[in-house]
């Protein structure tokens, strides 16, 4: 497959890529390891007439302890996140869940920015995000500002991001999490999850999350509530699809994937929150 | 009786030495392959080479009612638009047996036919130029009726693909009047239908060709082909040309499956737009493209029915097969006769009625992938035998034993005219029984249900035989020893990826005492080798590698007259020495080597006298095995399936093949793992499908699920030996055994773990939806 024809811009620093956003509007796309951009525009479903590479911004490249909150730059690659000392300290379950993300090579590229500002919500990373209560730190043409994961994600493939803006910054709550699991459901190591399931144990609630569950990833809160109110890991999984709106597709039906979330959940309750 | 890695006893071979056969030498070809050095057609860029793209059908069934090239032909670096009209090809039959009225014009002639059906072809300077041309040619469609599913294409009413023939029937076979007594003798009767879906070939390397003239201008074609005289006929047929003046070569080829033996429409176009503009022509396939262009394989729906007395004997089977011959019928539409001929498996079974139809649908073509009819045979008979094993409560294992062909009865013509030449079934059954320790893995199912484990162990049985080397008993070879002593084998079959020229270099060294390095094989290229029927139907080794058996032997004995000759000896008292030189037994200080004989055979003053010609030391001839070979086995599955979810977790898989003599154990299980890989394939990930309107599913490899090693335990796979009769290496073919044997057995023992649910047969793919929705239906009952 080949790309329709687009223009290659390197960009140097973040000032670049927003003067390039302001001047080439929504006919620009920011490249950030392009593991789902590339595909969309082999495919020509994605035809940009201006890529901006951010791929060599180093210095948006950081995993960083802020006391309260561990930053991370947008462009730090899934594999340094899956590599991380510091999220092995501070935050296992966001270490753990990057080793999930597709295959060797793409969690070579692959970064946690561009995975974010994608907005898919077969993604493995955005849920965890949205679990944790994450920031993202945008920067645009009138400044920077910060949006939390909760009101991120809009739809599918659809963010809070404006077409002049540019995600720098991902910000984590320290939670204190040590227990956690991520049961993600696919047909081959390498797919996307048919369904996925988090839960870990913060200091004081318990967080649940679901992947490929609607149109964003989905913070699980019926089950939350229901543990929070003294409910068995059965009857809070029990709880699962609730308010979710679950894809079809040919991997699975809505009712499948429902039933999966309940199951799915079960299971990492039971091995995280131990 | 098990797996050897001794060297086997060749008999025929001349050796005091120990013998190279038998031991498992690396490939010669890998090397170049891993370095990235091989060259493949794609790495070809003749000067003022120009690149073709197809405009490619997006509706499945409609009237084309306009081609507007016009902007396309103003593009950018474009040299040429073509349509029917300005092509200049008249529509092609690709195989002999079909109706001339299903005959394909290579660009739709005002109808396109399935999704992926050639409407127009943009030649340009470079090949994104031309991508971005092809976008530009308007086609206009006006939508036709459409019929995906085979059963309904044969329906009154259904939409027809070609109003001509009035009908989507492209062949029937039906040997027999129907025998009303057919299941007098039985005591019950098994029925199911089993749909054996279509799947796509998925070589690693795409389709495509290269099209070049020679200082003569004659045409010459680099294609990733099978079969290099398979495209050099047609192709001096379409265009009316000398063969001898068409060059065909098939360099490094990426696998074929079967998929790459034929002749392809996309060949004749880039030919027919590279004579008109005189100009060297590249067309390469992307990936998107191979899923909707390269034919597809098996596709088959079934109806079985399996009689029986209560102690398991079989007394008839009867099998109804609806086939997809997709929009075009080709060689996959007579693929039944071959599921036929295998009908009876390695059972005794009386009596046999098998009829099948083939159908044309809105789908891309179907074609032979690696077993080609005699996967989807085993296929049915090895899921009745397990529902007749259920019904009648006696243990896979043990039904199967109750009715194998004893090792005597060999050699025999079975009730649907298969000649078989040897078998020990039981053997290879009772080797894959002790390798996966049948008994204990009986018993952990027993305990995970007595304890009532949510996760469930299945254990599936699959025994089979089948054809190799069928219908292609001939095939051509040549040995020659060069002045510099070393050896050229030529030969008509065409490795793509198999290992062929370790293997035959093999045998050369064997017989003439040279070594491997010393031996250059040279295959695929129609003006280094006379003639050939490429590789294919496992046949390789068998034919190919027999008639360079036979050569090498002609040309030691040639030596060997001549040795006598010049040593004024007595040509009985000439061997070949360990030091592989030529001369008297107990002398090998005199003897002479192969560079000596090879000039010596040139020297009309040091040659016999009545050596007139001057061709040297060399034999070339012609192997005929007379018929086909038939190799067997029994492989034994292992899986988990969570009764939760659905899912199924192959844990292990043991193949026991026996493809007689293995002359290069490396290469034989090598073909054993991606055999079982590719079969395994089709039990749990792969198939292709379709909308109602005809749109692909699966047109990518993120929706098409090839799986990857991530998702298999290493194979335990291992041989019996059981030489065949029919050729000196004893030889069988290996090629296609894997996917014969593993697809049941996998599928057999996923049904097996839920056996105790009621559960009795579940179509593939076994994808964890459908498995949980078995489940979920079968509980609700």
């Amino acid at each position: 497959m080949i790309p329709a024809s687009f223009e290659y811009i390197r960009v140097d620093s973040t000032e670049q890529v927003i003067a390039g956003l302001a001047e080439y509007g929504d006919e620009a796309k920011i490249l950030a390891g392009g593991m789902s951009l590339i595909p969309l525009m082999k495919l020509r479903l994605a035809t940009p007439t201006v890529l901006l590479d951010a791929g060599r911004l180093d210095d948006l490249s950081y995993i960083s302890d802020k006391g309260d909150y561990l930053a991370l730059g947008a462009l730090t690659r899934h594999r340094d996140l899956e590599t991380s000392d510091l999220l092995a300290k501070e935050c296992a379950v966001l270490r753990g869940v990057a080793a999930e993300v597709g295959d060797n090579q793409v969690r070579h590229r692959g970064t946690i920015g561009g995975s974010v500002a994608h907005g898919d919500p077969a993604s493995d990373l955005p849920a965890v995000l949205v679990a944790l209560e994450a920031e993202f730190v945008v920067e645009g043409p009138s400044g920077s500002r910060t949006l939390a994961s909760a009101n991120f994600f809009k739809g599918f493939l659809e963010t809070e991001l404006s077409e002049t803006e540019m995600l720098t910054e991902i910000r984590v709550p320290k939670t204190g999490a040590t227990n956690w699991s991520y049961h993600k459901f696919n047909r081959r190591a390498q797919d996307w999850a048919i369904v996925g399931a988090l839960a870990f144990r913060a200091q004081d609630s318990s967080r649940v999350a679901l992947v490929n569950m609607g149109s964003v990833p989905i913070r699980a809160t019926a089950v939350e509530q229901a543990l929070a109110s003294g409910a068995s890991h059965a009857e809070a999984a029990d709880q699962a699809a609730v308010g979710t709106e679950a894809p079809e597709d040919s991997n699975a039906s809505s009712a499948y994937r429902e039933h999966l979330s309940r199951v799915l959940v079960k299971r990492a309750l039971d091995e995280a929150l131990v | 009786m098990t797996t050897t890695t001794n060297p086997p006893d060749f008999s025929g071979g001349p050796s005091p030495r120990g013998s190279i056969l038998g031991n498992a030498v690396r490939r010669f070809e890998d090397p170049k392959i891993l370095r990235g050095e091989a060259v493949y057609f794609d790495d070809l860029s003749p000067t003022g080479l120009a690149h073709l793209v197809f405009v490619r059908s997006t509706i499945a069934h409609a009237r084309v009612t306009n081609i507007d090239t016009r902007e396309a032909e103003t593009m950018p670096g474009v040299v040429a638009v073509y349509t029917h009209e300005n092509i200049g090809l008249k529509p092609n039959v690709s195989f002999a047996m079909l109706p001339d009225g299903f005959a394909r014009p290579p660009l739709a002639n005002g109808t396109v036919r399935f999704v992926g059906d050639m409407v127009a072809a943009v030649v340009a300077e470079t090949r994104a130029q031309a991508v971005d041309a092809a976008e530009m040619v308007i086609v206009d469609y006006d939508p036709l009726p459409v019929v995906v599913d085979p059963e309904a294409a044969l329906a009154d009413g259904a939409p027809i693909l070609f109003p001509d023939l009035a009908t989507n029937v492209a062949i029937e076979f039906n040997f027999a009047e129907a025998d009303p007594e057919l299941m007098a003798e039985a005591e019950v009767v098994v029925s199911g239908r089993f749909v054996n879906q279509r799947v796509a070939p998925v070589p690693m390397e795409p389709n495509g060709i290269v099209v070049e003239f020679d200082k003569e201008k004659n045409l010459s074609l680099t294609v990733p082909t099978q079969a290099p005289f398979g495209v050099r006929d047609p192709v001096a047929k379409e265009f009316g040309l000398d063969p001898e003046k068409v060059r065909v070569r098939a360099p490094a080829v990426g696998g074929g499956f079967g998929a790459k033996s034929g002749c392809y429409v996309e060949y004749l176009v880039a030919i027919s737009a590279a004579r008109q503009l005189a100009r060297p022509i590249k067309w390469t396939e992307t990936r998107s493209e191979n899923m909707l262009s390269m034919y597809h394989g098996r596709g088959q729906i079934q109806y079985v029915d399996m009689g029986l007395k209560r102690d398991g004997t079989i007394t008839a089977v009867k099998v109804h097969v609806i086939c997809e011959a997709g929009a075009y019928p080709s060689v996959g539409a007579f693929l039944p006769f071959l599921t036929r001929t295998m009908a009876q498996g390695v059972y005794e079974i009386p009596k046999v009625e098998f009829t099948s139809v083939s159908a044309a649908t809105n789908t891309t073509p179907t074609a032979a992938y690696r077993g080609a009819g005699r996967p989807e045979a085993t296929a049915f008979l090895e899921r009745i035998i397990d529902m007749a094993a259920d019904e009648l409560e006696i243990d896979p294992v043990e039904i199967r034993r109750r009715n194998f062909i004893a090792p005597e009865k060999f050699p025999l013509t079975t009730v649907t005219g298969a000649n078989y030449d040897v078998g020990d079934f039981n053997k290879a059954l009772t080797e894959a029984c002790r390798i996966s320790g049948y008994e204990e893995l009986r018993a952990d199912q027993r305990s995970r249900r007595e304890r009532g484990d949510t996760v469930e162990l299945g254990i599936g049985v699959s025994t089979y035989v089948e054809i190799t080397a069928g219908g292609q008993f001939q095939e051509f070879g040549a040995v020659k020893i060069q002045s510099d002593g070393t050896v050229e084998a030529r030969v008509g079959t065409s490795s793509h990826g198999q290992g062929h020229a370790t293997a035959f270099a093999m045998i050369v060294a064997e017989l003439l005492g040279v070594a491997m390095e010393d031996v250059r094989v040279v295959q695929s290229d129609t003006a280094l080798v006379p003639r050939g029927s490429g590789t294919s139907g496992s046949r390789s080794l068998q034919i190919g590698g027999s008639a360079i058996y036979n050569a090498s032997v002609e040309v030691l004995e040639k030596a060997k007259v001549l040795a006598a000759h010049l040593l004024e000896a007595n040509p009985d008292d000439i061997v070949l020495h360990d030091n592989a030189r030529v001369g008297v037994s107990g002398v090998p200080a005199s003897a002479l080597s192969w560079a000596d004989l090879a000039a010596a055979a040139h020297d009309p003053t040091r040659r016999p006298a009545e050596w007139t010609d001057d061709e040297g030391l060399m034999s070339e001839l012609d192997f005929n095995q007379g018929d086909a070979t038939y190799p067997f086995g029994a492989h034994v599955a292992v899986v988990e399936v969570d009764t939760e979810t659905g899912r199924v977790n192959l844990l292990r898989h043991i193949a026991v093949d026996d493809c007689g003599r293995v002359l290069n154990p490396l290469l034989v299980s090598g073909q054993q793992h991606g055999g079982v890989g590719q079969g395994a394939a089709q039990a749990l990930y792969e198939g292709v499908s379709y909308d109602s309107d005809g749109n692909p599913l699966t047109g990518n490899l993120m929706d098409y699920a090839i799986p990857s090693a991530a998702e298999f335990p290493s194979f335990e796979v291992s041989n019996t030996e059981t030489p065949t009769p029919l050729n000196p290496l004893g030889a069988k073919g290996i090629g296609e055994s894997g996917t014969i044997g593993s697809t049941p057995a996998i599928q057999n023992a996923v049904v097996d773990a839920l056996s105790a649910m009621g559960i009795s047969h579940i179509d593939m793919p076994l994808l964890s939806l459908r498995v949980w929705q078995t489940i979920q239906d079968t509980r609700a009952k």
